[in-house]
């Protein structure tokens, strides 16, 4: 339309618009518009998204009723204060709390740590660090491999020298699976060393933070006996 | 039979009384769908339409559903347990051993009130794990994650208190443990571990103030976050779907009008 008459558009109103009701948008040269489009499939929630949040439900309850059929609640003895269980274990939630209470002291193992953790999850989202969706290493490489080197050596001495093996073995792994990651190729074929290498930092400190939870709960849980030394869960 | 059934169910919608309780009233159209939704109290947390692959298993593992599904049985079994109970010490003791030996039925239900309760506890973290995974924390959802980590520590804090009720060995000295980590906080340790037990040492005073928070105080709390935390979701746009594909932005950058 523009070529004919060397306007940039046309308006044209019909005149019985009961007929042709006519939308009429105005664009001019410059401004550029970036209209999201809306042609995602959407369905009722109610009943297809209901009915199978049910059948979920249902399906965890069926689980849930074979479990409690097949395995006793544990009941010991009547609560005994003279009488302290060796080891006297907090619930499996917290025993990665009380595996590093083995180490730290009370003030860092059971307030200063979960409450950083606390802290941690709850400003997640409003760091641009987190948001960032690019791989760690593939801008600013350099001076980012200087930082990941210096700061994991350190917490790797730091963990070595108050000897908490147990915490150490999660950060290692996650320390290798880092350095996969920013040693891998831009041309690699491997689709897992691609992904990795496509990973923020904010994936890095959750998934330590995760191997860490895992790791500490389940020695906690399994490995720990009288006096809180080392038992393997196997042999008792 | 079954159309016998469905005629007088439909009759049954179409009366009066049905109607002044449903407004919505019956049938398949996308409008009696919508309005299934919207026109209840509790569904209206909800949107009325979600994206086609939001259902697929793979998106979210439905962890959130499965943790409202344990957080449903627990109310259901905590609500019978508590008919056989009496947060005193030692009858406590005496009770969960009757609930083990004499009760019909009582040793199940309090098998599925701990494992719902372990359940529970471990879907919360798979939950937040995921959805962190996802991106699903990003804005605007922030605020919905924010309250997802106080019902991370409302799950918490109800497991924990409901250890403490069987009183038995396993249950006291958990609860020791756990309030002796209390008195390390610097200067108002002390004085916390005091308020959270009612005296200097777990004892019958605890056993209550944990009873009062197990089955009043933090199930309340949770249900008013959880109700927050599914009407976030609608707000903020419904469950996160991930734009991977720029195709679905089209660009007008033409300088033509597109009509």
């Amino acid at each position: 339309m523009s070529d004919a008459t060397g306007k940039d558009f046309v308006a044209v109103v019909a005149s019985d618009q009961r007929k042709a009701p006519v939308r009429v948008a105005f664009v001019t040269r410059r401004t550029s518009a970036q209209v999201k489009s809306q042609d995602e499939e959407v369905i009722q929630a109610f009943p297809e998204v209901l009915f199978r949040a049910a059948i979920a439900v249902q399906l965890l309850a069926i689980v849930l009723v074979l479990i409690s059929l097949f395995f006793n609640a544990p009941l010991e003895g009547l609560a005994d204060p003279s009488h302290t269980p060796n080891p006297a274990k907090a619930p499996w939630y917290f025993l990665g709390l009380q595996e590093l209470l083995h180490y730290f002291p009370p003030v860092v193992a059971g307030v200063l740590v979960p409450t950083l953790v606390v802290l941690a999850l709850i400003v997640i989202p409003y760091f641009n660090i987190n948001v960032e969706a690019e791989g760690l290493f593939l801008k600013d490489r350099k001076r980012r491999l200087q930082i990941f080197w210096v700061s994991s050596g350190v917490l790797c001495l730091f963990l070595l020298l108050f000897d908490v093996i147990v915490a150490l073995v999660p950060t290692v792994m996650t320390v290798a699976l880092m350095a996969v990651a920013a040693y891998t190729p831009a041309n690699t074929s491997s689709n897992f060393r691609r992904s990795l290498a496509g990973k923020p930092l904010s994936f890095w400190v959750m998934s330590w933070f995760l191997f860490e939870l895992v790791v500490l709960t389940a020695v906690g849980t399994f490995f720990r006996g009288p006096g809180w030394s080392w038992v393997l869960p196997w042999r008792s | 039979m079954s159309v016998r059934v469905s005629k007088y169910f439909d009759a049954l919608t179409e009366t009066r009384a049905w109607r002044s309780v449903f407004r919505g009233g019956s049938g398949s159209s996308t409008l009696h769908r919508s309005m299934a939704i919207q026109q209840n109290i509790f569904l209206h947390l909800l949107s009325t339409k979600v994206r086609k692959r939001m259902i697929s298993l793979n998106t979210t593992w439905y962890l959130g559903t499965l943790t409202l599904g344990t957080f449903g049985i627990l109310v259901i079994t905590g609500i019978l347990l508590m008919l056989y109970y009496h947060p005193s010490a030692p009858q406590a003791y005496a009770d969960t051993k009757d609930l083990q030996f004499v009760v019909s039925s009582g040793q199940f239900l309090r098998n599925l009130h701990r494992w719902s309760a372990h359940a529970m506890v471990f879907l919360v973290f798979a939950h937040m794990f995921r959805v962190f995974y996802r991106g699903a924390y990003r804005a605007p959802r922030e605020f919905n994650w924010v309250i997802g980590v106080v019902l991370l520590l409302l799950t918490l804090l109800l497991s924990y208190t409901g250890y403490l009720l069987p009183w038995d060995q396993l249950a006291y000295w958990a609860i020791t443990v756990g309030s002796n980590i209390a008195s390390a906080v610097p200067v108002v340790g002390d004085r916390v571990r005091f308020l959270m037990l009612g005296g200097h040492f777990v004892n019958a005073n605890a056993l209550l103030r944990f009873y009062v928070l197990h089955c009043m105080v933090l199930p309340i709390a949770a249900l008013f976050f959880v109700a927050i935390h599914f009407w976030r979701i609608r707000k903020d746009g419904g469950l996160y779907a991930h734009q991977k594909d720029a195709a679905s932005v089209s660009n007008c950058d033409s300088g033509r009008p597109q009509l």
